[in-house]
């Protein structure tokens, strides 16, 4: 079932992110695939995440679908302008990816090559413009294609940002502008995430709560340093550290996450950043696999 | 000189829908030398308003936009007027649109597109820049130009990477522009323009059009070489 249908059904939905490898050598990748597949619905190849150069996303997608995983191509603004960027979209749907997930880009010196030139050229919102617009047989300069695609697309929501009217402001126009889904920023605190999905409610799409499992304390701590829109409680930082084995107090935690924030929307959406291989236990934890 | 010109008056009309009583600034500077906000124009633009059935409850002409205290200066003799104003109608080009925002709490709006700086580069202070994209997006944004403001030059919203109103790429030194553009548009109750869906933007009106270099400088330089059969 696409990742599409599967939301139609209000079936409870989950997707976890993969990152393609820093070089050519693939195998590590392609095992995380094999151990999440038949337990998610689809799963996210990031684009260079946090402006770190990496093999791309859409040749990761590709390999997920061959496969047989259901791949989101993760789409920045940051390193291409709207001629790559539509030409991928192209490119992308000619290889059978379809479902898209279009964001902004964090800048370049967050990254390994703080001295690349920026490019910005579209936003997120403009990206999912000039997705419809091929959808619709034209590129974003009126031509005619050549046969048109069709995706499923999605966007990013930081549901933890402050102030969060803003954020909704800009949903508000991705929607407008194209998204059938969201998958947000990561969840700590599901009384803050009930008041955003409260805020939300009204645009009537599809949302994923982001579940970005602690590997450790420090990790909490530098995420409320230095991630937008993160916050871990300290509450939940001591409870990692009072733990032995803190392994599996964090599977508790994403697992408890995930309980809590299911009710709320249609799905949740794992980031595991480099601790892919737990997704099966974080899921089986929650009761999901 | 910072080149400027009118933008079609339909834009300028509609950025006033609504509203009522006006205020037109213009100014000295550049804007006077682009015959977009001398004195000339100013009254030409008020029989424009007036014609289209709008109310221009004071209007003048300060000496440069671009410095904020003459700005505040100027408009301090003209404050009855301005309060009763729904809001200003700026002619100038996108430095003075947006020093002109910072120093009045009313909506501005920009009567004109910067075009280009004309090959030369004057002096001011201040933190408010203007890229000379030739398309000023200024009336959606409450008066911060959302091409400086914003590191990643966004022009429908904010980005997801801002902590505590700060910019991602430096913290310590840049706000976030789209947070400013936030506060600014919800004190001037007009959070709603936020919501305008912009189109890509066209980057082709960044570069100078032609008119503008065509000098003399870039005639002598290019074609008196060439027409004297002097090598290049």
């Amino acid at each position: 079932m696409s990742l599409a249908e599967a939301l139609k059904n209000g079936k409870l939905v989950v997707t976890a992110e993969i990152a393609p490898p820093k070089g050519v050598n693939v195998q590590e990748m392609l095992e995380n695939a094999e151990l999440i597949k038949g337990k998610v619905d689809a799963a996210n190849v990031t684009d260079q995440q946090s402006s770190v150069m990496r093999l791309g996303s859409l040749a990761g997608c590709h390999l997920l679908k061959q496969k047989g995983l259901e791949p989101v191509f993760q789409v920045t603004c940051r390193d291409r302008n709207r001629l790559a960027l539509q030409s991928d979209l192209l490119s992308a749907y000619s290889l059978g990816i379809t479902n898209v997930l279009c964001i902004t880009g964090d800048y370049v010196s967050l990254g390994d090559h703080p001295s690349a030139k920026p490019v910005f050229d579209l936003d997120s919102v403009s990206l999912l413009q000039a997705a419809k617009a091929l959808e619709q047989g034209k590129d974003l300069a009126g031509k005619e294609l050549k046969g048109s695609p069709k995706f499923f697309l999605g966007a990013v929501v930081s549901p933890g940002a402050e102030p969060l009217e803003p954020q909704i402001i800009k949903m508000e126009k991705k929607v407008r502008a194209g998204a059938q889904f969201f998958q947000t920023q990561g969840v700590y605190e599901p009384a803050k995430f009930e008041k955003f999905i409260r805020a939300s409610q009204y645009l009537g799409v599809p949302i994923l709560a982001g579940i970005i499992p602690l590997r450790s304390v420090a990790m909490a701590r530098f995420m409320n340093r230095a991630v937008a829109g993160v916050h871990v409680p300290e509450e939940m930082i001591q409870e990692l550290d009072r733990a032995t084995d803190k392994p599996a107090k964090s599977i508790e935690i994403a697992a408890r996450l995930i309980r809590e924030v299911r009710q709320l929307c249609q799905g949740v959406h794992i980031m595991a950043i480099g601790w892919e291989k737990r997704v099966p236990a974080i899921l089986e934890a929650a009761g999901l696999a | 000189m910072i080149v400027s010109e009118l933008k079609p008056l339909p834009a300028t009309l509609d950025y006033l829908d609504g509203e009522q009583n006006i205020f037109i600034l213009g100014c000295r500077g550049c804007a006077e030398a682009s015959k977009t906000g001398g004195e000339a124009q100013v009254l030409e633009m008020k029989q424009v308003l007036e014609g289209a059935g709008k109310r221009v409850v004071g209007h003048t002409v300060a000496d440069f936009l671009c410095d904020k205290a003459l700005v505040k200066m100027k408009l301090y003799a003209h404050e009855q007027e301005v309060l009763a104003a729904d809001s200003l109608l700026v002619m100038t080009c996108g430095l003075g649109v947006q020093a002109t925002a910072a120093v009045v709490d009313r909506p501005v709006h920009p009567a004109t597109n910067t075009i280009n700086l004309g090959g030369s580069r004057g002096e001011w202070r201040g933190s408010e820049r203007c890229l000379e994209c030739g398309d000023c997006l200024l009336d959606y944004t409450g008066g911060i130009c959302p091409l400086t403001a914003c590191t990643k030059s966004l022009i429908n919203g904010p980005c997801g990477g801002a902590r505590d109103g700060r910019c991602e790429f430096e913290p310590d030194v840049r706000p976030c522009g789209w947070q400013l553009i936030y506060e600014r548009l919800k004190k001037t109750g007009r959070l709603d323009e936020m919501k305008t869906l912009l189109p890509p933007k066209d980057y082709a009106k960044m570069q100078p059009p032609p008119s503008l270099r065509s000098t003399i400088l870039w005639a002598l330089e290019q074609k008196e070489p060439r027409e004297a059969g002097l090598p290049r």
